[in-house]
C-alpha cells in the first residue's frame, strides 16, 4: 500500500539537504509507506509527544485492537498513558480543557477529523515547520500557521531552527529518522480520520471481485438471450422483430 | 400455481400490468450506453432509501449532536462507514447519472414531441433532486452544512415581500440551528421523498405512454409489422431486462470501487471543510456548493448584483423547460445534425467548466470564466430558435440503425 501522491524527489532532496522546514506556501507530504505498522508506530509516538494536549475524541482505543490488531496489553502500557483513560472510551488527553486554556490560550484542538480536514501533505508540514521566535511567549512559531499556540513539542529530536533555516541546536535524531517518525504519527492522524480504511482495503478485492463477476454471467446472460434479436439481422443490418418467437405466440392472449 | 395466479388476477391487475410494462411494451432496440442511465437511477434512488433508512436510525437532528451522531455512524457503527459513504457518493454519482440521461435526451432530441411532457417531468425530478441533496448536504452539521444553510437559505431572502418570512420559515428561528436541522431531515425524508417517488412513477408512465425515444431519434411506432408491433421494437422484458442486470452489475462495480478505495474522492465527493464541526464563530474563507450544483453557483458570482445573480441562476435553471418548444427542426436527432451536436457538446464542456470554476475561490481572474460560460449557456437556448430552423441537416434513414 505505497501512498498514492506525494512528491518523494522533493522529499528526498529536501532531506539529503538537511532542510527540516518546508518553505512557506509549499505543503510537503510525509515520506515513507502508509501500513498497519507505520500507524502502530505513529500511535505510540502520539500517545507520547501529543496526548498530553490533545484528544482524539471520536478514536476509541479499543479500534486500535480492531483495525491494527494490537493487543489490549500492548494499548494499554503504550497508549492509555492518560490517568483515567477507558479502554472502551475516545482518546482522551491528559491536560483537561480548562488547564489547557490557562496555558495555551486555546484548548488544543481534538485531533480525530485534521488529516480529512487539512490533508495529510499540511498537517506533516505544519509539524515540521516551527521556528524559534523568541517574540513568542512560548517561544515558537510556525511557518504555516504563524502566531500557533501550540510549542514545538518534538524540538529535542528535529533540532531548533530559525526562521531563515539557520540551526540553533541539533537534534537527537538524524533528519531522516526525525522525518520517518513525523510521518508516522501523520499515518496514525490518517488513519484516525478514517479508521475503516484497513477494513476497506481488505475486503475491497473480494467485493470487487465478485461483483466483476456478476457482471460477467450477467453479460452472458444478456448474450444468450439477445442471440434471438442478432440471429435474425438481415443483409441491412434490420431484425425482422414480427418473426420473433416472443412476438408470435402468447399463450393466454387474447 | 397458477390458480394463485388466476385468484390473484381477479383481484389484482399483475398479469396486465406485467403485458403493459414489460412483455408487451416495445422499447427500440438500438439503443445505446446512455439508456442505460435511466434503470441506474431507479436503481440508485433505491439504494438511497435504504442507506438512507440506516443513517436514519442513528441520526441525531441537533445542533449540539448532529456532528458527532454521523461521526458515530463512521467510528462506531458496524458497517457505519459502509452506509454512510453508499450514501454521500451516492448523490454524486445519481448526478453524474443525471446529467448523463439529460445529456442523452438533449442528443436524441427525446424532448421534442411527442414527449414533451416526458421531459417536463423528468426536469421536475432534477429540480427536486437539487432540493434533496441541499437538505440532506445540510444535516451532518459540518461547518460547510452550516454555512451553505446559511448563504442559500438566504437567497430566499431576496424574494420580493415575502423574502424575509420565507428565510425565518425555512430556517425556523433567526439562524441555523435545532430548528433548522428538523424541519431539513422532515423535508429531505418524508416531503421531498415522497415528491420524488411521485414524480419518478409519473416519468415512468409517462414513458410507456409514448414510448422510448432512440439514438436516431426516428419512432419506431411509425412502422409496424403485420402483428401490430413496431418493426424496430423489441420486448422490454425479457430483453431490456437482462440488458439493464448486466448494467447495474457493472455499475455495482464501478460503485464499490469508488466506496472501497475513494470514498471522498479525493474531497470532490465528501468535501474537506465537511470535518469541521458547524460553528458560526468561524466563517469559511469561501462557501462553495457541491459539484452537481456549481454550475449554477458561478452564474449567480457571474453578475456582480445580488438581485441580477440570482435572476440569471433562477433563468438557467428554468431555460431548459421550454426546450421542446425552442427547438424548431424537424429532425429530432442530432446524429443527422452536426449544427445542433456541435452546440450541445459545447454546452456540456460549458456546464462542467462552470462546476469547476464554481467551486474556485471568488478571485478577478475567474470572472470573465464565470461570465463567458454564463452567456454561452443563455445564448444556447436564444439562438437555438433560429439555428433550428436553418441548420442543414443530413438524410434521417426511414429505419433505425444497427
Ligand atoms: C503542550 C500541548 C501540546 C502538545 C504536547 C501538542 N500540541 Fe498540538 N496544539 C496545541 C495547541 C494549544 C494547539 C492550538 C494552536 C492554535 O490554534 O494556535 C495545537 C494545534 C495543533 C494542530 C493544528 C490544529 C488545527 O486545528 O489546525 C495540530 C495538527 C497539532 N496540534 C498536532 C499535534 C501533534 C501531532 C502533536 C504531537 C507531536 C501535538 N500537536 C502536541 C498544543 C499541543
Ligand atoms: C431519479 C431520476 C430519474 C429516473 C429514475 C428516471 C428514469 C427513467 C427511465 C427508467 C427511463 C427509461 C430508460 C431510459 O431511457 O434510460 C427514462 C427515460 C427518459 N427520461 Fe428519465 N429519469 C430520471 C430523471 C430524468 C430527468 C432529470 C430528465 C430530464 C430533464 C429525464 C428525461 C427523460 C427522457 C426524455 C426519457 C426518454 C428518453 C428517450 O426515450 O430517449 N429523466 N427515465
Amino acid at each position: 500500500m505505497m501512498r498514492k501522491k506525494g512528491v518523494p524527489v522533493l522529499v528526498g532532496a529536501l532531506l539529503s539537504l538537511g532542510v527540516t522546514v518546508a518553505h512557506a506556501g509549499s505543503l510537503i507530504s510525509p515520506p515513507g509507506s502508509f501500513s498497519k505498522s507505520t500507524v502502530i508506530a505513529g500511535a505510540k509516538l502520539f500517545a507520547d509527544h501529543c496526548s498530553a494536549c490533545h484528544a482524539v475524541s471520536n478514536l476509541r482505543y479499543n479500534r486500535l485492537a480492531i483495525d491494527l490488531g494490537m493487543s489490549k496489553a500492548e494499548i494499554k502500557k503504550d497508549i492509555m498513558l492518560p490517568s483515567g483513560a477507558n479502554y472502551l472510551n475516545g482518546m482522551k488527553p491528559a491536560m483537561s480543557q480548562a488547564e489547557a486554556k490557562k496555558w495555551f490560550g486555546i484548548p488544543p484542538p481534538n485531533l480525530s477529523h485534521i488529516v480529512r480536514a487539512e490533508g495529510e501533505p499540511w498537517v506533516y508540514t505544519y509539524l515540521t515547520s516551527f521556528y524559534w521566535d523568541p517574540t513568542r511567549p512560548s517561544g515558537w512559531n510556525n511557518r504555516v500557521f504563524p502566531e500557533v499556540a501550540m510549542p514545538n513539542v518534538l524540538a529535542s529530536w528535529g533540532g531548533i531552527y530559525t526562521k531563515s533555516g539557520k540551526q540553533l541546536k541539533a537534534g537527537s535524531e538524524s533528519p531522516a529518522a526525525y522525518h520517518r517518525q513525523v510521518a508516522a504519527i501523520v499515518a496514525f492522524l490518517r488513519y484516525a480520520s478514517d479508521p475503516s480504511i484497513f477494513a476497506r482495503e481488505a475486503l475491497g478485492p473480494y467485493v470487487l471481485g465478485a461483483l466483476v463477476l456478476l457482471s460477467l454471467v450477467s453479460y452472458l446472460l444478456k448474450k444468450a438471450y439477445w442471440k434471438d434479436i442478432d440471429d435474425r439481422r438481415d443483409a441491412e443490418g434490420h431484425i425482422n422483430t414480427s418473426a420473433m418467437p416472443k412476438n408470435k405466440t402468447k399463450p393466454d392472449d387474447t | 400455481m397458477s390458480k394463485f395466479a388466476d385468484w390473484l388476477n381477479d383481484r389484482f391487475p399483475a398479469r396486465e400490468m406485467m403485458r403493459e410494462h414489460m412483455t408487451e411494451y416495445y422499447a427500440p432496440k438500438n439503443f445505446n450506453i446512455l439508456y442505460y442511465t435511466g434503470s441506474l437511477l431507479l436503481f440508485m434512488f433505491f439504494l438511497q432509501l435504504i442507506s438512507g433508512f440506516l443513517l436514519m436510525a442513528h441520526y441525531v437532528p441537533t445542533s449540539q449532536d448532529a456532528f458527532n451522531s454521523v461521526q458515530g455512524i463512521m467510528y462506531d457503527t458496524k458497517w457505519g462507514w459502509l452506509i454512510r459513504y453508499m450514501h454521500v457518493d451516492g448523490v454524486s454519482l445519481i448526478f453524474v447519472l443525471l446529467y448523463l440521461h439529460i445529456g442523452r435526451g438533449m442528443l436524441y432530441g427525446s424532448y421534442r414531441r411527442p414527449r414533451e411532457l416526458l421531459w417536463i417531468i423528468g426536469y421536475v425530478i432534477y429540480i427536486l433532486m437539487m432540493g434533496e441533496a441541499f437538505f440532506g448536504y445540510i444535516l451532518p452539521f459540518g461547518n460547510l452544512s452550516y454555512w451553505a444553510g446559511q448563504v442559500i437559505t438566504s437567497i430566499l431572502h431576496a424574494i420580493p415581500f415575502i423574502g424575509p418570512g420565507l428565510t425565518t420559515l425555512a430556517r425556523g428561528g433567526p439562524g441555523i440551528g435545532t430548528a433548522t436541522l428538523e424541519r431539513f431531515l422532515a423535508l429531505h425524508t418524508v416531503l421531498w421523498f415522497l415528491m420524488l417517488v411521485a414524480m419518478i412513477l409519473m416519468h415512468i408512465l409517462a414513458l410507456h405512454q409514448v414510448g422510448s425515444n432512440n439514438p436516431d431519434g426516428i419512432e419506431i411506432k411509425a412502422l409496424k409489422g403485420p402483428d401490430g408491433h413496431p418493426l424496430d421494437g423489441i420486448p422490454f422484458h425479457p430483453y431490456y431486462t437482462v440488458k439493464d442486470i448486466f448494467g447495474v452489475a457493472v455499475w455495482l462495480t464501478i460503485f464499490a470501487a469508488i466506496i472501497f478505495y475513494a470514498p471522498t474522492m479525493h474531497g470532490v465527493f465528501l468535501e474537506r471543510t465537511t470535518f469541521f464541526r458547524a460553528n458560526p464563530m468561524v466563517g469559511l474563507p469561501d462557501v462553495t456548493p457541491p459539484w452537481y450544483l456549481a454550475p449554477y453557483y458561478a452564474m449567480l458570482r457571474a453578475v456582480p448584483n445580488k438581485y441580477w445573480g440570482i435572476g440569471l441562476m433562477a433563468l438557467a435553471i428554468v431555460l431548459p423547460f421550454f426546450l421542446p418548444w425552442l427547438d424548431r427542426n424537424p429532425v429530432h436527432s442530432s446524429r443527422y445534425r452536426p449544427v445542433y451536436r456541435a452546440m450541445i457538446i459545447l454546452m456540456a464542456v460549458v456546464f462542467f467548466t462552470l462546476a469547476w470554476v464554481g467551486e474556485q475561490p471568488p478571485l478577478p481572474k475567474y470572472f470573465f470564466i464565470e461570465r463567458l460560460g454564463a452567456a454561452i449557456y443563455i445564448g444556447f437556448y436564444v439562438l437555438l430558435p433560429i439555428v433550428s430552423s436553418i441548420e442543414p441537416t443530413r438524410k434521417v434513414p426511414e429505419r433505425v440503425q444497427a
